[in-house]
């Protein structure tokens, strides 16, 4: 049986089963979404361990006919982005589980059934290679969060719900209209099939027309990152969110966001991205920097990792528009550090509020006498979030804070004040929360780690260490596959009009062309004739220094 | 032709009118006998009646091809809306059961009323003719406006029937003007004969077969509640009984659609660049007035009323693509549309109680806590609503913006698309409601489910899910039966 598929498939009979479970025995809901949670999450690790890390390509690909008219598959593979992602997701859905374990006590057959509904969905979102069935599960993972954060949150919870889902809808609605248009022109949905017919010049797009499209894919990941000024759901959500809600969103789903741009932007539309390249670059800087200002001065806590989180993605956005290689390794390299890393702080956070029930920074104090362990926790996960070298944080940023330097410099300046910036608030929420005199409340109710917690904590404790000292278990295959999307990306260069205008009569392209009102043809010419042909062998268009590819 | 007339391919070809037709006048019949023994075995007659004119449709359709002398066309196009309709007739008949019990107004002129509407519907799919058009409309028509003021006690029922029989009968008047003008300017009643003329060499003054196509289009834009033509459609929704409103949003609708897509694509093909604009206009204005109008409800009938506005304009979306993907999307989406709605109102005839006392949105509170099951079939439609994927209302929806974007109408694709998002809103209210709530007081008045209703809400839900999920079946059909015959 196929791998990824089998990846998929094990959370999906675990929702259906969790259906049957009886409401009344909510003990076996739970030890059923952990034993199925664990299962993905080993079938996963078999998955890494038969991923071929010497090639970027897409791997273990596997396509079924779904629907025959219009030409639908059931099309999944890996690639080494969408690996870690994966792995990520089935990592953190099993510690999910175990934290909801006290927290959740009313309606918990359907909590864990919803859990493992949007485990399928996102893994299916980062597997996917058939573009309505991406869509399907960009959607379908929609719905088990909506239902999450509307119905275990807390006060503002259904505002925070009807929100999320909202901005999510309006902003994927155009992004179907996009896919839908990209069938009409190439007749398919597959993804290979058409980054195909980019590559040998089959199909082009006129200028207007790949700006538009790419603003309709870019709208919708945009908003699921977020990147400013799109951002006003998430520190909602986030806060409303039950903690297995916010871990999730935080750590994977708005990982759809990048990814999509990573995977469907930039290879599809490329011209249009190196154009809008500057502007994207500038609202990332403007999101670092304003995420974190904004994360400074919250009483909240979750509040305040929320915004640390759109500070964040900042990163991930500024080093994917980088457009070099360092960039791009350090952008897919955030986006897991902050997984582990911003997951590990929801994690804590809200094991704070099952004890003192209250996420007001103002209620704490001292807690680092009363739970020094859980303090030590926190300690380390402020750390790697700041992002102290040898931590996971530091790699990521590292890399694109170099990569960004390569692309423009005055970008990296302003980008570091986020690092900077992020130390204050971090190590301002530290002091305050855990040092100082312990209050009555806090001695009362915040006792040490349970095992159970303990059972949650390490392993991302664990993982954020490993990330930031080796980092190269897991640079390798993200380097090969963000080395092919940038290739991809040197098709179409603007400064490629020379090329001679052909096969504009071939089917559907041509017609388009015309129709779409805009005077020059567009400009389709086979791979030779790309830019890198009129540069020396060996040398990239990009400059892409040695050290990134250091293997 | 009279030599020709009623011949036994001619009958076999009108099997489901004549069994409906039967059954309803049989129905009639039996009341004194049945009336108070077994009130409920009118309701299983209709089942029986309408199963038997599915089987008949079905076999009507291995003998395709006109009858009488071309007034019916039996292709794959009217047996799908053959069917589709009689399906929904079904799905009305299973909560009415309950619903008729609950209000003590269990007789069989109600079940007499219902096939009748719906033989008249079957001969709206099937007619190739402006005047079985007419007289297909007009069965139907005048069935639904009594079964709209079916529970006379009640002056909410009373104010919907004469609306919707006022409105309804002008806008007849109004399709019968058209073909009156057509029968003037080309000498023919016939849907082939028109578009033979129309397209011809002397075509006659575009003016007067623009002023006819008008004509009809105001007729029927009435029946399919699409905008400037919907205001009638929340108040009859509202007023009447709840089963019958889930039927008039979804029968008499498609059968409309039916012949709007038969006279449209047929008769009228030649001359689309003409009527192209207008229904452009309409569908747009239908989906945002739709919409929006439905974002303010906090009933849920004259909510979902609204909404049957809005997915009106989708379907328009489809015909305005002037294709057969579009004919074909359309078809697809009023099998979703059916399903999904008739669904969602079955619910509601569920919970509003004796006297349809609990119809609000806020009556839906903790619905999921009382009755788990009745509260997912409902989020299955309205998700479905919403198109959401993995059901049929997402299929549809892709199905339809696929077609327009194929037919070059981008901004009506995007519109529309965005107008699905704004539409999201109001449905999620009741989802809200249902999950996010502690029990109200009608919840807490909730009977259980009846078999019946059991029945009403699964069967829609997994024909949802099944549509979303394998639509190829149903969609294979619609692509082959979307070449209407011309």
């Amino acid at each position: 049986m196929n791998l990824p598929a089998l990846v998929l498939l094990i959370p999906l009979v675990g929702f259906l089963a969790a259906l049957a479970i009886p409401r009344r025995l909510p003990q076996n809901s739970r030890l059923w979404a952990l034993a199925v949670s664990l299962a993905t999450f080993a079938q996963s690790l078999i998955l890494v361990a038969r991923f071929d890390r010497g090639q970027g390509g897409e791997q273990l690909a596997l396509d079924l006919p779904w629907i025959a008219s219009p030409d639908i598959h059931f099309a999944i593979s890996v690639n080494g982005v969408s690996l870690w992602l994966v792995l990520l997701s089935t990592f953190l859905t099993p510690l999910c589980v175990l934290i909801s374990w006290r927290s959740i006590q009313s309606r918990c057959k359907e909590f864990y059934a919803f859990l493992l509904l949007l485990e399928f969905g996102l893994i299916g979102v980062f597997l996917a290679q058939d573009l309505f069935l991406f869509y399907v599960f960009w959607e379908v993972s929609l719905v088990p969060m909506y239902f999450l954060i509307g119905i275990w949150g807390h006060e503002r919870r259904i505002y925070a719900a009807v929100k999320f889902f909202l901005y999510t809808m309006a902003g994927s609605v155009l992004m179907l209209a996009a896919i839908i248009y990209l069938y009409n022109r190439t007749q398919t949905f597959s993804y290979p099939a058409i980054l195909d017919m980019l590559a040998s010049g089959r199909l082009a797009f006129a200028p207007g027309e790949q700006m538009l499209l790419f603003l309709a894919f870019f709208l919708a990941f945009a908003i699921k990152v977020p990147l400013f000024p799109l951002h006003t759901w998430l520190p909602d959500a986030h806060v409303e969110a039950p903690s297995a809600g916010s871990i999730m969103l935080a750590s994977v789903m708005l990982k759809m966001g990048t990814y999509g741009i990573l995977h469907f932007c930039l290879p599809l539309y490329p011209s249009a991205a190196r154009t809008c390249a500057p502007w994207i670059a500038v609202l990332a800087i403007i999101g670092i920097v304003y995420g974190a200002l904004v994360a400074m001065v919250q009483p909240n806590m979750k509040k305040l990792v929320a915004y640390s989180s759109v500070s964040h993605l900042g990163f991930v956005v500024l080093g994917i528009f980088s457009f070099t290689q360092m960039g791009l390794d350090g952008a897919v390299y955030q986006m897991l550090s902050h997984g582990v890393s911003t997951g590990a702080l929801f994690l804590l956070v809200g094991l704070l509020y099952e004890r003192r029930h209250s996420l007001e920074i103002a209620d704490y104090g001292g807690v680092a006498t009363a739970a020094p362990w859980l303090s030590t926790a926190f300690l380390i996960t402020t750390l790697a979030s700041i992002g102290l070298p040898m931590l996971n944080n530091f790699v990521g940023e590292f890399l694109v804070l170099q990569g960004s330097a390569i692309a423009n410099y005055t970008w990296t300046i302003y980008a570091s004040i986020g690092v900077i910036l992020s130390a204050c608030y971090m190590l301002w929420l530290y002091q305050r929360v855990f040092y100082g005199e312990a209050g009555e409340q806090v001695r009362a109710h915040v006792p040490d780690l349970r095992l159970r917690e303990w059972a949650a904590t390490v392993p991302l404790i664990v993982m954020m260490v490993w990330m930031g000292v080796y980092s190269q278990s897991f640079l390798p295959p993200i380097g090969k596959t963000t080395a092919r999307v940038l290739d991809q990306t040197q098709i179409n260069v603007p400064f490629r009009v020379e090329a001679r205008p052909h096969d504009l009569r071939s089917g559907g392209a041509g017609a388009f062309a015309c129709h779409s009102g805009v005077g020059l043809p567009a400009c389709p010419a086979p791979k030779a004739l790309s830019v890198r042909a009129f540069l020396p062998a060996g040398q990239e268009a990009y400059p892409t220094p040695e050290v990134s590819r250091a293997r | 032709m009279p030599a020709s007339f009623a011949n036994a391919a001619d009958l076999i070809r009108l099997l489901p009118e004549i069994i409906l037709t039967v059954m309803g006048t049989f129905l009639m019949v039996l009341d004194p006998i049945l009336h108070q023994r077994s009130s409920r075995a009118f309701g299983h007659l209709s089942i029986l009646a309408l199963a038997g004119g599915i089987g008949g449709s079905v076999y009507a359709y291995a003998h395709a091809g006109p009858a009488f002398g071309g007034m019916l066309m039996v292709d794959g196009f009217a047996t799908f809306f053959r069917v589709l309709v009689m399906v929904v007739g079904i799905l009305t008949v299973l909560p009415s059961y309950r619903f008729l019990r609950r209000q003590d107004a269990e007789t069989s002129e109600y079940h007499a009323l219902l096939l009748f509407s719906i033989a008249g519907q079957c001969l709206m799919a099937a007619a190739n003719e402006l005047i079985i058009v007419f007289i297909g409309l007009e069965i139907s028509s005048i069935a639904s406006y009594v079964l709209a003021g079916y529970l006379r006690e009640d002056k909410r029922a009373n104010e919907s029937s004469l609306k919707y029989f006022l409105l309804g009968s002008f806008a007849t008047a109004f399709f019968l003007y058209g073909v009156a003008l057509i029968y003037g300017a080309t000498g023919s009643v016939n849907l082939i004969a028109v578009r033979a003329a129309v397209s011809g060499q002397n075509a006659p003054e575009p003016v007067f077969l623009g002023v006819a196509a008008a004509m009809m289009f105001v007729g029927l834009g009435f029946k399919v509640s699409a905008a400037p033509f919907q205001i009638w459609a929340p108040d009859v929704y509202q007023g009447a009984p709840t089963p019958i409103a889930a039927f008039l949003s979804a029968g008499p609708k498609a059968a409309a659609f039916a012949v709007f897509l038969r006279i449209f694509m047929t008769a009228f093909e030649p001359i689309g660049g003409g009527w192209e604009p207008l229904v452009w206009i309409s569908a747009l204005l239908s989906m945002t007035i739709g919409n929006f109008a439905a974002l303010l409800q906090t009933n849920v009938k004259r909510m979902l009323a609204y909404s049957s506005i809005a997915h009106a304009g989708y379907v328009l979306v489809a015909l305005t693509a002037r294709s057969e993907t579009g004919t074909a999307a359309a078809m697809f989406y009023l099998a979703a549309y059916a399903l999904m709605n008739i669904g969602a109102f079955a619910v509601v005839s569920h919970l509003s109680g004796r006297g349809e006392r609990y119809q609000n949105i806020d009556d839906f509170a903790g619905l999921a806590q009382k009755q788990p099951l009745t509260a997912a079939m409902l989020s299955i439609f309205l998700l479905s609503l919403i198109g959401v994927p993995l059901t049929g209302g997402f299929f549809g929806k892709f199905y339809i913006f696929k077609a327009a974007l194929e037919s070059r109408l981008v901004w009506l694709a995007v519109l529309g698309l965005l107008n699905s998002a704004v539409a999201a809103y109001y449905y999620l209210r009741i989802l809200v409601m249902m999950y996010m709530h502690e029990p109200g007081e009608a919840v807490d008045a909730l009977e259980p489910l009846s078999p019946g209703l059991r029945a009403a809400l699964i069967l829609p839900a997994l024909g949802t899910l099944f549509l979303g999920i394998f639509p190829s079946w149903v969609l294979d059909f619609a692509g082959k039966s979307a070449t209407l015959v011309k």
